[in-house]
């Protein structure tokens, strides 16, 4: 787990917390939920134990790139920028980007019995709870990505915020 | 609901944690506590059932928080989002 943090945090730049003690407690925690859930979602938010509705904050989390780009650490401070200063720990915890209707569709579902809980505090319409899944493209690189969210960085050439959504229209001729 | 009581010398006020048993905020936010020798109780929400859950995110919604952990809780009035030292200490008086 946490060689997979280092290779990663190196392919994009980062560093990891300089902190051994916080940094080992972090990876501890993505361990003991891979164990329960399956998937290392993040420590440091609650999971569904359902995949599709964790997927967005499975580690790395969609939330890191913009996250340490505006306060030079990921929400848990796993991943940190390579300027900031070198106790992890006085890093503050960043405020919660992940979008609300992404917490609403995930809490809203009980773990087991997959059923709708009754005490919802939903303000959301379905629509927005829905997941949509769809294609979308990198400008400067061309990778391609059929998700809900594009990745903010793309992980092929690096690129930040360049993805684009491709329409895809089939028309059927001559039926 | 597994509720754990942390004694302290300092129990003026009423405090309570909701954590997560993963998270090393919740973490520091524990140990600033017990090292404030502030007495509090706190529940590591990951290891509830779901109704129990849905319970904690009434109590936290209701308070006006968000779902954003530690959530420190005083006096079931003042709720903190996330392990914010300085604000924990000027609401405990510290
Ligand atoms: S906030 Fe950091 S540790 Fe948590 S999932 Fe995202 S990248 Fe991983």
């Amino acid at each position: 787990m946490r060689k997979r943090a280092e290779s990663d945090a190196e392919t994009y730049g980062y560093i990891l917390n300089p902190s051994q003690k916080f940094l080992k407690a972090l990876i501890e925690g993505l361990k003991r939920n891979e164990e329960r859930y399956g998937y290392p979602s993040c420590p440091c938010r609650l999971a569904s134990g359902i995949f599709e509705h964790d997927k967005d904050i499975i580690c790395p989390c969609e939330y890191r790139d913009p996250d340490v780009e505006e306060f030079g650490a990921c929400y848990c401070a796993l991943y940190v920028r390579e300027d900031r200063e070198k106790d992890g720990i006085q890093v503050q915890q960043v405020p919660e980007r992940r979008p609300l209707n992404k917490q609403q569709r995930a809490y809203n579902i009980t773990v087991g019995d997959k059923t709708k809980t009754s005490t919802s505090t939903s303000t959301f319409s379905q629509e927005s709870l829905d997941i949509k899944l769809r294609l979308h493209y990198c400008k400067q690189c061309g990778y391609v990505v059929f998700r809900e969210d594009p990745p903010y960085t793309c992980p092929i050439c690096k690129a930040k915020k360049m993805f684009a959504e491709i329409k895809t229209v089939t028309t059927l001729h001559g039926l | 609901m597994k509720i754990v009581k942390v004694s302290g010398k300092n129990n003026k006020h009423r405090v309570l944690v909701y954590a997560l048993s993963t998270c090393p905020w919740c973490r520091l936010t524990k140990q600033f506590l017990k090292d404030s020798e502030i007495e509090y109780e706190y529940v590591d929400v990951d290891f509830c059932v779901e109704e129990d859950m849905n319970k904690i995110r009434k109590h936290i919604f209701n308070l006006g928080g968000k779902l954003t952990y530690p959530v420190i809780i005083i006096d079931d009035k003042i709720l903190i989002n996330g392990f914010r030292r300085e604000q924990i200490k000027e609401v405990l008086g510290l």
